[in-house]
């Protein structure tokens, strides 16, 4: 535990020392918050176009619902920046040390694989955790505004944090595999991606291997969370998922003594 | 402290150390001498667990490399070819962390971080952070890092690279200071370095240890004593006949690549025969065009160790 956190606070700093966390949060924000805007007023446009007809008709206005038709779409934005950003975030993590040699502090320290890697990818999933937190301002201008159901708004961050975490862990994984951050990046966001896009095909395949692949697809999966549904299935697909990134770490640092590189 | 027992490593089909064994007592500081590309380093990170050896053991401070890696990582200070600095930390928390993984307790950290700070002189720089120090206080600042938790054996590879003549007098001295309490490891390719510093050295080449001694004793072992060069118009055999019927003559060598009749003479330390050798040369009447006594340095035995390896080969 103390290794643990040693590595953990190590990289925090290391991310808020530099620039990297206030770029990367700060960046993250203002496309949130421009799409925010847009997706917002589109809601509220769109509202007073159904007061009118129905003012014009002569009907009982018809309720509109915000949460449904504005903070799902958020969260489906979100997602999707989070792609763009985590791979930056984590391509570091193990490619700095190993093109630095602090690698070899590291290993020959009585600190264990295990605790290294998981500090490195809490603090990563810490940094996520504070990009998503910012957010948590523009759904608060909704609650001024309007009056949104809290449950699927939670359960949408739930699904969203886990949904990074998924990124993160194959952010540490092909960190590990390459001194070149940029190689590091690059391999985790086509990862990411294929896992993301992996569902969109089922249309064209067979009713049962088109089920099989959407089942693996992350953002499949994302879906019921934003709706506000709740599924044990889906938790425990993203922990799966997070577990196979980690664990994949673990054998490609073990494997990296013997290979000798 | 520490037992090297036939350790070999290969790189795919590159052997990198071959079967290589020696052990260090406990205090010692030994030198670990050889080219560039000769196993140093492969050899100091089997010994710190940062890599496995293919085949062998190594045990340091009782506890095995391998089987209890965690037991043997908390008893060592490694500083690397490249010291492992963390660019962007200050000194002070970069030390800090380096204390904090290798299980310093909460307590006694503070402590431990100054005492290393003042033992390489980087107090001065302590909230600097590290990518702005020049490359002699980030070596030291290597140093420190191996230091911080007063571990019983000390790993250094090539510990004065980079440094300027004082800085290398100061590193030296260190190492020396911290020779009773800690056993010590280092790697060159400086020679004078290791007859400054080291009780005892291994010269290693190409993956294959060529000779284990103390510094003096290597000196004379493999160099005689006192080494003469003599110069001569005359026949080859009979000078190598004349000469060594002189007292105290262990060897008469002749060496090619003069235009006149050279030989070695190898005599005991404490004759000197150079008396003798001219009085032959002037009762034989042979033209004289040069002798010369040579002090045998470390030098000359690693060359000597170290080429002859090539030559047999070839």
């Amino acid at each position: 535990m103390r290794n643990f956190l040693a590595i953990y606070q190590r990289e925090i700093k290391s991310y808020f020392s530099s620039p990297i966390a206030y770029v990367v949060i700060g960046l993250f924000l203002i496309l949130a918050g421009i799409f925010f805007y847009l997706i917002i007023s589109n809601f509220v446009q769109m509202c007073m176009r159904v007061d009118m007809m129905a003012q014009q008709y002569r009907m009982a206005p018809q309720k509109m619902n915000v949460n449904m038709m504005a903070i799902r779409p958020i969260m489906h934005n979100l997602s999707l920046f989070a792609l763009f950003f985590l791979p930056l975030v984590t391509m570091r993590l193990y490619s700095d040390e190993k093109r630095t040699g602090t690698i070899e502090l590291l290993m020959t320290s009585p600190v264990t694989n295990l605790q290294a890697i998981l500090g490195k990818f809490a603090a990563a999933g810490t940094l996520f955790l504070v990009m998503l937190s910012g957010t948590f301002l523009y759904i608060i201008f909704i609650f001024l505004y309007g009056n949104p159901e809290f449950g699927p708004i939670f359960t949408g961050y739930l699904g969203l944090f886990l949904l990074g975490l998924c990124y993160v862990s194959f952010g540490v994984f092909f960190s590990t595999l390459t001194d070149n951050q940029i190689i590091a990046a690059v391999s985790t966001f086509v990862f990411i991606l294929v896992f993301w896009a992996i569902g969109w095909v089922s249309g064209m395949l067979s009713p049962a291997l088109g089920q099989t692949l959407s089942n693996f697809s992350l953002i499949e999966h994302f879906d019921d969370f934003a709706k506000g549904v709740l599924d044990t299935k889906h938790i425990l697909y993203y922990i799966s998922f997070i577990f196979i990134g980690l664990f994949l770490s673990f054998v490609s640092i073990e494997s990296t003594r013997w290979r000798g590189r | 402290m520490i037992d090297v027992q036939q350790v070999s490593r290969y790189f795919g089909d590159v052997t990198a150390v071959n079967d290589v064994s020696f052990k260090v007592e406990k205090g010692e500081i030994v030198g670990f001498l050889g080219p560039n590309a000769a196993g140093k380093t492969t050899t100091m990170r089997i010994l710190t667990t940062y890599l496995p050896a293919t085949s062998g053991t190594a045990t340091v401070a009782g506890y095995d490399v391998h089987e209890q890696s965690m037991e043997v990582r908390k008893r060592i200070g490694y500083l690397p070819e490249n010291p492992p600095l963390y660019q962007d930390m200050r000194v002070k928390d970069y030390l800090e962390f380096v204390a904090k993984i290798k299980g310093v307790a909460p307590a006694e950290r503070k402590k431990a971080v100054d005492d290393a700070m003042a033992k390489t002189a980087i107090g001065d720089v302590s909230t600097r952070v590290i990518k702005v120090l020049s490359k002699g206080y980030k070596q030291r600042v290597g140093l420190a890092q191996a230091l911080v938790h007063n571990p019983d054996v000390l790993i250094l590879d090539e510990p004065t690279v980079g440094l300027d003549p004082n800085q290398i007098i100061e590193v030296r001295q260190l190492i020396k200071r911290l020779a009773g309490d800690h056993t010590i490891i280092l790697s060159t390719h400086i020679l004078p370095e290791v007859s400054m510093t080291c009780e005892r050295v291994v010269i290693i080449n190409k993956g294959v240890i060529v000779a284990t001694d103390t510094t003096d004793g290597l000196t004379k072992k493999h160099a005689g004593a006192t080494r003469l060069t003599v110069s001569v118009d005359a026949p080859v055999a009979a000078v190598k006949e004349k000469l060594a019927t002189i007292k105290g003559v262990t060897k008469v060598e002749e060496t090619s690549g003069s235009e006149y009749t050279t030989v070695f003479v190898e005599s005991d330390k404490d004759v000197e025969i150079r008396p003798e050798v001219a009085k032959i040369v002037v009762a034989n009447n042979w033209p004289l065009y040069e002798i010369k006594a040579e002090d045998v340095s470390l030098e000359d035995v690693f060359l000597h160790l170290t080429t002859k390896e090539e030559g047999t080969v070839s």
